[in-house]
């Protein structure tokens, strides 16, 4: 059975045990951060190829009540992932789906995969998530804690989470869970919704705006791309400019 | 297909070591070209603890080769479930730190660098210096001529990270050398917490516990962040929210990732909640809103207080303004001829503590509330109305709160209001209630029960003082009577736990004959006026700023970082001639002597810095929040060449003893007869903690429970309520089976995981969970309940049966009278809360009263100690400090964690987009923060979730800074404490860190930052 997240804002209080955890599985060093001229708990300010998961803080304020959303975001894990199609056009076997879980993996060989391939990925990506590291060329994101799964245990962001914001599991019953529980949101937040369910594999149950959250809550672009399709983007100019990368 | 550990792993007795998952045929399978193999694979588990928060939550080191590879939440944990937050996951990188200390280092006087020593050449000489300094300024009487047995001129401090068996072995360790400086993390986190709430229900400790939270209807949060400073509570606040459709308030003056959660915030201006809560009582009582049978039978309302007690304009009757202390003689009930309180059932006599306090509060409407407090009037009204509807019989409401409310000068009373609130609310005792002391440090619980503090002996027993020089004066003193037969009035047995504790530290040298060396002990000075016989450390610091102190002993803690008006601090420790320091980084104080302004050369202390063992490396037992103490296991070997502290200290103090008994020396009684351990043995102290007989026919043997201990020399026990963690059935605190009844595992109650004080009761005052027959206020809470022969559910907290059988007695068993009080006579500053504005205050004047600030505060007199006037137009803004979730407390162990740094990298400062307007600050622009006493420089965070105030018709800015930065962590910023006043509560003197008077203005350039 494939598997999928449920991750359900309405319980996140930004403890950042996710962010960590994620850290601490993988293995990686911490980059350099700072307040100076950025002034937000959010740090690192974005993903980056040490983090494959931060949560995104933003503040906005109607009337007197102020809201204060998290977003804990990582790779959404696309059933079809336009991420695949782009690397394929390089190097097949560089991105890979796993057979039993799902889990979309950049595997070695995504190591070799040429630069102006990777920002074709990060271009396509409707969740603007992977990342490269320009020293080594590594081109990285969330692993659904492959090793971890395969091995009966669940992802660290999952297992760390205090308040069962991040659950993992069975896809449908991931999915069965966020419906049930979108229904119940819905009686305090009629605006409450699942995104891009059908698609991905990182279900998000969000209440408030999407962009109140973070720019890339919702597909930026088609999600489900076909092949050639994604080919076919090769000569398209890039539908937005690159982020600075971090570390 | 999730398999939880739970499901393959029963974690032994044997050390908890078991063979990890991947191992037991849970392999990758059929490996693939882009599969990583589990890296905990063929790892060995050992269950350990986290050193944060007092949620205390479990964690599985994994082991490969001595070294830790892995860290990961036991999911058998109930509190947490394998969850973790920041600082719990980023265990990992804490313990494999590049930073930790790991060779024994010294520094010479006026020397500007460390040297390594040999470990055996450290305790050699410390043991010499403490000797030298103990021989040379041992006094056996003070001023007065009165027998003291002390040494002012040595100090110690620390330490809540240590276990309970290293914290019994240091509390006894200074007081055999005299040492009455004496203090820890406590005394500046929840000090307060101990007499207000011992003094509104008996005991000073969080009433229920972590899970009981999922079973409120109304979650007050109340100065406390509760989900950045205690993350896992809100897995349960989640629970009831979801579970129970409870609603979740947070009064705090920022909106932070609590309110974020909340269905309601509040934005009150810091230092003003007792004009909140005290508004709150006002409207349960004009609005009937109390449980009236509760409060009748429950609660001294009904009792009758003297007429001579009178409360005029802010002070109660008996205060002397030269001394800035009451003569309490007044605050008395009055008793019939057989010595049972007199009381009015009908609540009508004006003298009953019911009316006293409806008059008390009746000057605290909603407009004077709002006009002190900056909340708008439908706001508090909203709160008022929400909260109050707990006061029925199948509703709950807990308080929940943690330093936004002890660190004040009135942060006793500050608590007294959530207590009085509670009681007439009829909130304490049932599941979902009470008053609930959210502890720091993971092991504070554990350090306050030892009293590594000067004003207690372990166990709650107060320090001898100079006027009691016989244990029968102290005994006589502090031994309270009722002849009262429905009163047990537990603390009538406070001479058989203090003889117990005397044999427990001075063995065969105490007899009868000699009053079991009650000579022994130090004597503090009598606290004649507010400043008299007070070694807190705000007052011995003080002394030692004043060059009044010569040496001491620092553990596991960074007061150059953490303790208020820090500059003063730092210049003090130069003051030392030498420091004796455990810890497992180098932090502010270790390195104090090269830090900011300092000249090393200029500096004469000698350093000797030990390096300890982290916690994941030593096994012990440690005591969680909800009084759940809870056996971790040593993982490792300590790394490089740390030892535990407790070893540390257990090796100093055998070399002194040594010395004196090779040398003599000043009083060598209380040293040469300790009865002391050879090592750091986790398992033969817990043993003695737990207390046994050592003579007569039950000689060697366990005690079962804390109603076994004699006055007579036959048992021994260094801290009477951990009496039952170990008996001859083993070490209770090992417990892991989470099995429980029906009735158990509706609330969650646990018990026969871990075990808990006292005598494993999860949820104190439970008797009044109850009614008169026995029966739960809500059956579908029960707690307890009479089946018609004998109590089931939780322990009962006082075994009669219930009232109407007419053998019953009150259900507050350690008060006196046995009934939660409403009045509290015993507090320093009076038996009712009243508001007073903060020692620095944006106000000339409030609206209670012409008694501007507390007129019993202790603020300290030096030319440091500089003090705004109210209202001073050059520091016109409200500071108020706190942590956050990703560092803890000074931030010494959580800085050197590199993914936490990462997360929180620099001192900041929030501030409301009014004020950044007015000052010119733009987000993240380096801006400095003065107050009278100190300059800070931070980064701005110039946020909507800060608001202004409207104070008595004008605006007051307030902004908020983490205390968690210091200038060994390079750029991140230096101790927000440098800004705080040398100001605290009377009862306990803790600081006021939670308000201030400053001033900020946009930097030109920063040097704490880069």
């Amino acid at each position: 059975m494939s598997k999928s997240f449920f991750i359900d804002v309405t319980r996140c209080t930004a403890c950042r045990g996710c962010q960590v955890a994620c850290k601490e599985w993988q293995g990686f060093q911490a980059n350099k951060t700072t307040q100076l001229g950025w002034g937000s708990h959010q740090n690192p300010p974005d993903l980056n190829p040490r983090n494959y998961k931060i949560v995104r803080f933003k503040e906005h304020k109607i009337g007197d009540r102020v809201t204060w959303n998290f977003f804990s975001d990582q790779c959404r894990h696309c059933i079809e992932p336009p991420c695949k199609d782009a690397a394929d056009g390089y190097m097949k076997g560089a991105v890979v789906i796993d057979e039993s879980t799902g889990a979309v993996i950049y595997t070695d060989k995504a190591k070799k995969l040429p630069k102006e391939a990777f920002e074709q990925m990060r271009n396509d990506c409707p969740y603007d998530i992977p990342r490269r590291d320009d020293a080594t060329g590594i081109i990285n994101k969330c692993d659904m804690c492959y090793d971890r799964v395969k091995a009966g245990l669940i992802p660290m962001c999952a297992k760390v989470c205090i308040t069962s914001a991040i659950n993992f599991g069975d896809r449908d019953k991931m999915l069965e869970m966020a419906q049930k529980r979108l229904a119940v949101v819905k009686k305090e937040y009629p605006d409450a919704q699942l995104i891009d369910a059908d698609d991905i594999r990182v279900v998000y149950l969000i209440t408030d705006k999407p962009e109140y959250y973070h720019d890339y809550v919702l597909a930026q672009g088609p999600v489900g791309i076909t092949r050639s399709a994604a080919l076919a983007k090769l000569t398209a100019p890039l539908k937005r400019p690159f982020k600075n990368l971090l570390g | 297909m999730e398999v939880t550990r739970r499901d393959f792993i029963k974690v032994t007795g044997a050390g908890a070591a078991a063979i990890a998952l991947s191992q037991m045929g849970f392999g990758m399978g059929a490996a693939k070209a882009y599969a990583k193999e589990l890296k905990t694979r063929g790892a060995i588990e050992v269950l350990t603890s986290c050193p944060y928060c007092s949620v205390i939550c479990q964690y599985i080191a994994h082991v490969r080769n001595g070294k830790v590879v892995s860290t990961e939440g036991d999911a058998d944990y109930p509190v947490s479930e394998g969850a973790l937050c920041a600082k719990g996951a980023a265990m990992l990188s804490q313990i494999n730190s590049d930073k930790r200390l790991l060779q024994p280092l010294y520094r010479a006087p006026n020397s500007d660098k460390w040297e390594v020593k040999d470990y055996g050449w450290m305790v050699k000489k410390v043991a010499m210096r403490i000797k030298d300094t103990r021989d040379k300024y041992f006094k056996e009487k003070n001023a007065a001529g009165q027998v003291v047995n002390r040494v002012d001129e040595l100090f110690h401090m620390g330490s809540s990270q240590m276990t309970n068996e290293e914290l019994s072995v240091t509390r006894q360790s200074v007081a055999c050398l005299g040492i009455v400086n004496i203090d820890h993390q406590a005394r500046v986190c929840h000090s307060s917490t101990v007499p207000a709430l011992a003094e509104c229900f008996g005991r000073g400790a969080m009433t229920n516990h972590y899970i009981d939270v999922k079973n409120t209807d109304c979650c007050l949060i109340i100065g406390s962040n509760a989900a950045e400073h205690y993350p896992m509570v809100f897995r349960w606040i989640m629970r009831a929210k979801e579970e129970r459709g409870a609603k979740i308030i947070h009064v705090d003056p920022k909106f932070s990732r609590t309110s974020a959660r909340a269905d309601l915030h509040v934005p009150i201006r810091s230092g003003t909640d007792i004009a909140f809560v005290g508004g709150m009582i006002k409207y349960i009582i004009d609005n009937d809103k109390y449980f009236k049978d509760y409060v009748v039978n429950y609660t001294n309302a009904a009792f009758i207080v003297s007429d001579k007690f009178k409360f005029n304009d802010g002070l109660f009757t008996g205060y002397d303004a030269k001394k800035k202390l009451y003569d309490k003689s007044t605050w008395k009930f009055e008793f019939d001829a057989n010595g049972i309180p007199k009381r009015d059932k009908t609540l009508q006599n004006p003298r009953c503590v019911f009316q006293l306090l409806k008059k008390h509060y009746s000057r605290y409407d909603i407009k004077k509330v709002s006009a002190v407090t900056g909340v708008p009037a439908e706001k508090i009204n909203k709160v008022y109305e929400l909260y109050t509807t707990t006061g029925k019989p199948d509703k709950a409401g807990t308080i929940l709160y943690a330093l936004g409310w002890t660190q004040h000068t009135v942060g006793v009373q500050y608590i007294r209001t959530g207590g009085i609130a509670q009681l007439l609310l009829g909130n304490i005792g049932i599941a979902g209630g009470g008053v609930n002391a959210m502890r720091g440090e993971p092991n504070v619980q554990g350090a306050t029960d030892y009293a590594i503090l000067y004003d207690k002996l372990p166990g709650y027993h107060p320090m001898p003082r100079a006027d009691l020089p016989k244990l029968e004066d102290y005994n006589k003193k502090f031994t309270p009577i009722s002849t009262d037969p429905e009163s047990v009035n537990w603390w009538k047995n406070r001479p058989k736990y203090v003889v117990s504790l005397l044999k427990a530290w001075y063995g065969d040298a105490a007899t009868r004959e000699n009053d079991f060396r009650y000579d022994w002990l130090p004597k503090l000075d009598s606290a004649t006026s507010w400043d008299a016989g007070d070694n807190s450390f705000m007052f011995h610091y003080d002394k030692m700023y004043k060059g009044g102190i010569k040496g001491g002993s620092i553990f596991g803690s960074n007061p150059a970082q953490s303790l208020p008006n820090t500059n003063k601090i730092r210049k003090a420790m130069g003051n030392l001639d030498w420091l004796f320091i455990a810890d497992i980084f180098h932090n502010e104080t270790t390195d104090f002597w090269h830090g900011p302004g300092m000249n090393p050369k200029d500096i004469k202390t000698e350093v000797f810095l030990f390096p300890s063992s982290h916690r994941v490396e030593k096994e012990g037992s440690v005591s969680n929040s909800g009084r759940w103490i809870m056996w971790h296991y040593q993982a490792t070997k300590p790394r490089g060449d740390s030892r535990a502290m407790g070893q540390t200290m257990i090796d100093v103090m055998n070399e002194v003893k040594r010395l004196y008994k090779e040398k003599g020396g000043a009083f060598p009684g209380p040293i040469v007869n300790m009865d002391f351990y050879d090592r750091y043995d986790a398992e033969l102290i817990a043993k003695k903690c737990n207390g046994y007989y050592v003579s007569g026919p039950k000689k060697g043997t366990q005690v079962s429970s804390f109603a076994e201990f004699a006055d007579d020399g036959s048992t021994v026990s260094p801290c009477w309520v951990y009496a039952g963690s170990f008996t001859e059935q083993g070490n209770q605190m090992k417990n892991r089976d989470l099995t429980q009844n029906e009735r158990e595992a509706k609330l969650g109650l646990f018990p026969k995981f871990s075990w808990c004080w006292p005598v494993n009761r999860r949820i104190l005052y439970n008797r009044a969970s109850v009614d008169l027959n026995g029966k739960p206020w809500d059956p579908s809470r029960a707690v307890i309940e009479w089946d018609g022969s004998k109590w089931i559910g939780d322990v009962p907290d006082g075994g009669a049966p219930p009232m109407s059988s007419g053998k019953g007695t009150h259900p507050f068993i350690m008060q006196t009278e046995g009934f939660g009080r409403l009045f509290g006579p015993g507090l320093v500053d009076g038996p009712f809360p009243e508001h007073y504005e903060p020692i620095e205050t944006p106000v000339k004047k409030h609206l209670f009263s012409s008694q501007l600030n507390n007129p019993c505060a202790k603020v300290i007199q030096s030319d440091l100690d500089k003090i705004a006037a109210p209202a001073d137009p050059r520091y016109p803004i409200v500071l108020t400090t706190y942590s956050l979730t990703e560092h803890w407390c000074s931030g010494s162990e959580t800085r050197n964690t590199p993914p936490l740094l990462e997360a929180e990298p620099m001192l900041y400062v929030e501030m409301s987009e009014e004020l950044a307007k007015e000052k010119g600050i733009k987000n993240g622009d380096g801006v400095i923060i003065e107050s009278a006493r100190g300059r800070v420089e931070a980064a701005a965070m110039v946020t909507m979730r800060i608001t202004p105030f409207k104070i008595q018709g004008k605006t007051v800015h307030l902004i908020g800074m983490p205390f968690c930065f210091g200038w060994t962590t390079r750029g991140c910023g230096d101790s927000t404490n440098r800004l705080n006043v040398s100001a605290g509560d009377p009862n306990t003197t803790i600081p006021e860190s939670k308000a201030c008077l400053v001033n900020i203005r946009k930097a030109d350039k920063v040097t704490e930052l880069s």
